[in-house]
């Protein structure tokens, strides 16, 4: 258990749903008889829940705010049925239409941010009175009916790599994408330990990274290699491309940059960042303004996919992009949460609907068992916190020894706090 | 162990060897606790030497089984398994973090969880009646059906032991019950102590309080590091506040500060006929026309009664980060400035510590590092990408020189000792490099030894050149620390003393009266 902890780095949340993820992909691989892990139906499974994996990426930063976003289906649709019409009636080019999108998106978390940030309505009011008013208004603009797009947006939403260069058998730019994800991570883990040598901080051992790095390249290859192999045509979809680059963009954006410290210490505790210089308003502005960007980019890649903007677009898609940001470890509280942990709590979802869809199961009973594993895995997190210092991790670690880098006077739990935790748990 | 033997009180409460480990450390060991009927028992120690622990597992917050001992009440061997069961045994205790329900009102709080009822239904007849009664016993003249959230935080701290007297309390054990009361309220609940052992009440008390102790207690017991050193008779050992910090720290303090001779220079940060109007009530004023400066390498103090707007007064010149600025200059060195944002006011060169260290001070989800950076996260960016390197680096410079006790700069700040986490909050404004610091009440909850250090690193800071104000409800620490002090009452500075002419007398006079003809 410590040694898989340590490969997992300290984050047990992130540790469990790595390993749920994994549990769930062996499980239905067996169950369907080895249909789950076929290029097919691994192309599919990206290609289904590409939006939703994009919407929680802006869902992780709204809730790490200490927010929610109830109207990104709704915004979704508007958008998409707004560039579906400007491209069919106003005979606007695809990248155009695009760029429109984008920033009616914009517009919208404008107008929502003011009334977050600005005004100080509850986020949870703003984009409850956002989910009818757009869903109202792709209704309006649309006429109820079903508009088709041109082919050259269908790419974005349903488009592959193209193929290029010799003929190796497999997609080539797939292989090359793999291959540069393989050295990224190399780089990165190698980078990593230096600095932190240099700088004196703990190191693991070098096991664990070995481990660690073949563990999750032999991963990225064997995925290079589903996605390769597809039948002819296919290979890495676009909508995975775009989600590829926004998972690199707005990691780093969250976990190295100031507005993504910022946006942390907003949702942690937002009196002190105020005291510490930071402007909350603005921060608030610009999460609730991103989320409908992106609610906008989702939309589009939506209506792409299914060649034609519809009424019905959008509905509930919420509830899964924030399913997916809290299944992978956000608090409801805010100032926690990661965008890779809301990707892998996406997947979960993504595998679980995947796997239950190959295996025949009603959508009645989809539903159920999604709504109990949402409920369990936040059940799991919320045991883990009552259970405080002194908490099943401590119980894990209890016959191992101490964390190396803690030498010296051991802490003890502050009194204060645990005390009034204690006692507000008691009342 | 001292025992003593000259009274012949029967011994109601005496715990036996309690040892609690936590995952790799020993909270408590082999610690051992009489308490005699009808006494006032303190338990005084450093933060983080095990008095909490002791008493949460006399309270059943830690059930039986969790630790190692035996805790022997009224001649029996207890097996507490929650709360709920030292209660109903007549063991009450009372946290600094009051548990009461602001929207309730005084007897909602009082019989919560202790309803009256006949047939299912609350008595409320009943309720008030017996509130009423339990209102007179501590002293309380107020409504039984005013809500929580209109009285003061004094009168919050009566209620809470009217709602012990309920249950009928034995022993009552009250955790910092002053730490957040002004001197008066503080007087009245110590009064009442008093008078509950007047009545045969036993408590126990915990406090950093030391002069508090001296005046109220009958014995003593120190813990240090998890064990229990001594207990004192204070009656017949004659014990003093200085005796106390030495059994506490282990060693005498030779002086409660450390030694600094001041380097005043000029004049560098003004404030002139400050006006602020109340958050809510627009024709309030907290602040009336106040005037103050603060020179270079001075350190100047605000005295003043709590709710005296002394924190008003700071936290509307930091940024305006509290109520409505109505009118007021601030100059710095002799250049007149808008500090209209928090983050003017940081780059105009200030920083305000704040005095709520968990709810406006800190981020308790961060770390150390994290937060030694975050209120000058610009200084180690670059082209606002994060230098982690340098964060890191940082945070262990400060670590190491304000002398944190951390594992490493990566531990949560949530773990930290109350001492550590006031030096990981200094450490962040001290990373800004204000010119002038504001310390908002720097050493509550504190223990001695950590106060001790920072009383150091204020008057280092001083010794570079910066100018510091410290605001605090303790007049010796004031008369200790600072070259000059402000008094400020009813949201208007009273006088201004030097270091001099100061005295806790003085002080308080001034304090506590409206200004002579300005």
């Amino acid at each position: 258990m410590n040694a898989l902890k340590k490969l997992f780095g300290g984050d047990t949340r992130q540790f469990g749903m790595i390993f749920a993820l994994v549990a769930l992909i062996v499980l239905f691989q067996w169950l369907t008889g080895g249909i789950t892990l076929t290029p097919g139906n691994v192309i599919n499974l990206f290609n289904g829940n590409s939006y939703i994996l994009i919407l929680a990426i802006g869902m992780v930063l709204v809730i790490i705010a200490g927010h929610i976003d109830l109207s990104v289906g709704s915004v979704a649709a508007f958008v998409g049925m707004v560039v579906a019409i400007a491209m069919r009636e106003w005979h606007i080019p695809w990248f155009l239409a695009i760029l429109l999108g984008l920033g009616l998106g914009a517009l919208i978390g404008a107008w929502q941010g003011m009334w977050t940030a600005y005004v100080g309505i509850p986020a949870f009011i703003v984009t409850l009175a956002g989910m009818l008013i757009f869903r109202g208004a792709q209704q309006f603009v649309g006429q109820s009916n079903s508009i088709p797009v041109p082919r050259e947006f269908q790419y974005i939403g349903a488009g592959y790599l193209p193929e290029i260069g010799p003929a190796t058998g497999y997609n080539n730019l797939t292989l090359l994408l793999g291959l540069a994800g393989v050295a990224f991570v190399i780089y990165s883990e190698v980078r990593r330990r230096r600095t932190a040598k240099a700088l004196g901080a703990e190191v693991s051992e070098t096991w664990v990274s070995v481990l660690r790095l073949v563990l999750i390249c032999a991963a990225i290859l064997y995925a290079t290699y589903l996605f390769a192999t597809g039948r002819p045509g296919t290979s890495f979809p676009i909508p995975g491309l775009i989600l590829a680059v926004m998972v690199l963009i707005y990691g780093f954006v969250s976990s190295k940059t100031v507005v993504g410290r910022h946006v942390y210490a907003v949702g942690g505790n937002r009196h002190a960042a105020e005291l510490s210089g930071v402007k909350s308003k603005k921060i608030n502005f610009l999460v609730m303004m991103n989320m409908s960007i992106i609610a906008g980019l989702a939309g589009m890649i939506f209506v792409a996919r299914s060649t034609s903007a519809g009424p019905s677009d959008g509905t509930g898609w919420e509830l899964d992009a924030i399913a997916a940001v809290f299944i992978g470890g956000a608090a409801v509280t805010g100032g926690v949460g990661t965008v890779i942990g809301s990707i892998i709590g996406g997947l979960v979802m993504a595998v679980l609907n995947n796997g239950l869809q190959l295996l025949s199961v009603g959508a009645d009973w989809q539903s159920m068992i999604k709504g109990l594993v949402l409920l369990v895995a936040v059940a799991i997190d919320v045991y883990n916190k009552s259970q405080g210092r002194a908490s099943i991790i401590g119980l894990m670690m209890k016959n191992f020894n101490r964390p190396s880098g803690a030498p010296g006077t051991p802490l003890q739990p502050d009194e204060v706090t645990s005390t009034k935790e204690t006692i507000s748990r008691e009342a | 162990m001292t025992s003593h033997t000259t009274h012949t009180d029967p011994v109601i409460l005496e715990m036996r060897s309690i040892t609690k480990e936590f995952p790799g450390v020993k909270a408590l060991s082999e610690v051992s606790l009489r308490v005699k009927a009808g006494e006032i028992h303190a338990i005084c120690g450093e933060n983080g030497a095990g008095k909490s622990t002791l008493m949460k597992v006399l309270s059943g917050v830690y059930p039986y089984g969790s630790y190692d001992g035996d805790i022997v009440y009224q001649n029996e061997v207890q097996q507490f398994k929650d709360i709920r069961a030292s209660e109903a045994a007549g063991i009450v205790i009372i946290h600094q973090e009051l548990a009461l329900i602001p929207e309730l009102s005084i007897m909602e709080n009082i019989f919560l969880g202790n309803e009256p009822t006949k047939r299912g239904v609350i008595n409320w007849a009943e309720a008030r009646l017996r509130s009423t009664e339990l209102l007179a016993r501590v002293g309380l003249r107020e409504d039984p059906d005013t809500a929580i959230k209109e009285i003061g935080v004094g009168k919050q701290q009566l209620v809470e032991i009217a709602k012990s007297l309920n249950k009928s309390v034995k022993i009552l054990i009250l955790d910092e019950p002053t730490a957040a009361l002004n001197e008066s309220d503080s007087q009245h609940l110590l009064d009442l102590m008093l008078g509950l052992k007047g009545k045969g009440i036993t408590s126990i008390i915990i406090s950093h309080k030391l002069n508090e102790i001296e005046q109220i207690a009958d014995s003593i017991t120190i813990i240090r590091d998890g064990k229990a050193i001594e207990t004192l008779d204070v009656k017949a050992d004659g014990v003093d506040e200085d005796r106390i910090i030495k059994g506490m720290v282990g060693r005498a303090l030779e002086s409660r500060f450390p030694d600094h001779t001041p380097k005043i220079g000029d004049v560098f940060f003004e404030v002139k006929n400050w006006n602020v109007a109340h958050p809510q009530i627009q024709d309030r004023l907290v602040c009336k026309n106040s005037n103050f400066f603060v020179r270079r390498g001075e350190i100047v103090g605000f005295a003043g009664l709590m709710g005296a707007g002394r924190t008003e007064l700071a936290r509307s010149v930091f940024g305006r980060s509290y109520g409505h600025f109505v009118s007021g200059k601030v100059y710095v060195d002799g250049r007149e400035v808008t500090l209209k944002s928090v983050h003017q006011a940081i780059d105009a060169g200030l920083g305000y510590v704040t005095e709520d260290r968990k709810s406006l001070g800190l981020n308790l989800l961060d770390d150390i590092k994290t937060t030694t950076v975050s209120a000058n996260l610009e200084k180690i960016s670059k082209r606002s990408v994060v230098d982690t390197n340098k964060e890191f680096e940082v945070a262990e410079q400060y670590r190491k020189s304000l002398r944190t006790k951390a594992p490493s700069v990566e531990e949560g700040v949530a773990k930290l000792s109350g001492g550590n986490q006031q030096k990981v909050v200094l450490a962040k404004w001290m990373f800004t490099d204000p010119e002038l610091l504001i310390l908002d009440e720097p050493t509550r909850g504190i223990d001695v030894g950590a106060k001790y250090e920072i009383y150091g690193i204020i008057q280092q800071l001083a010794n570079q050149g910066k100018g510091v104000i410290v605001i605090s409800s303790e007049l010796p620490e004031l008369l200790g620390l600072s070259d000059r002090i402000y008094t400020i009452f009813e949201g208007a500075i009273t006088g201004v003393l030097d270091k001099e002419e100061a005295s806790q007398e003085s002080l308080m006079k001034l304090m506590t009266s409206a200004r002579k003809a300005a």
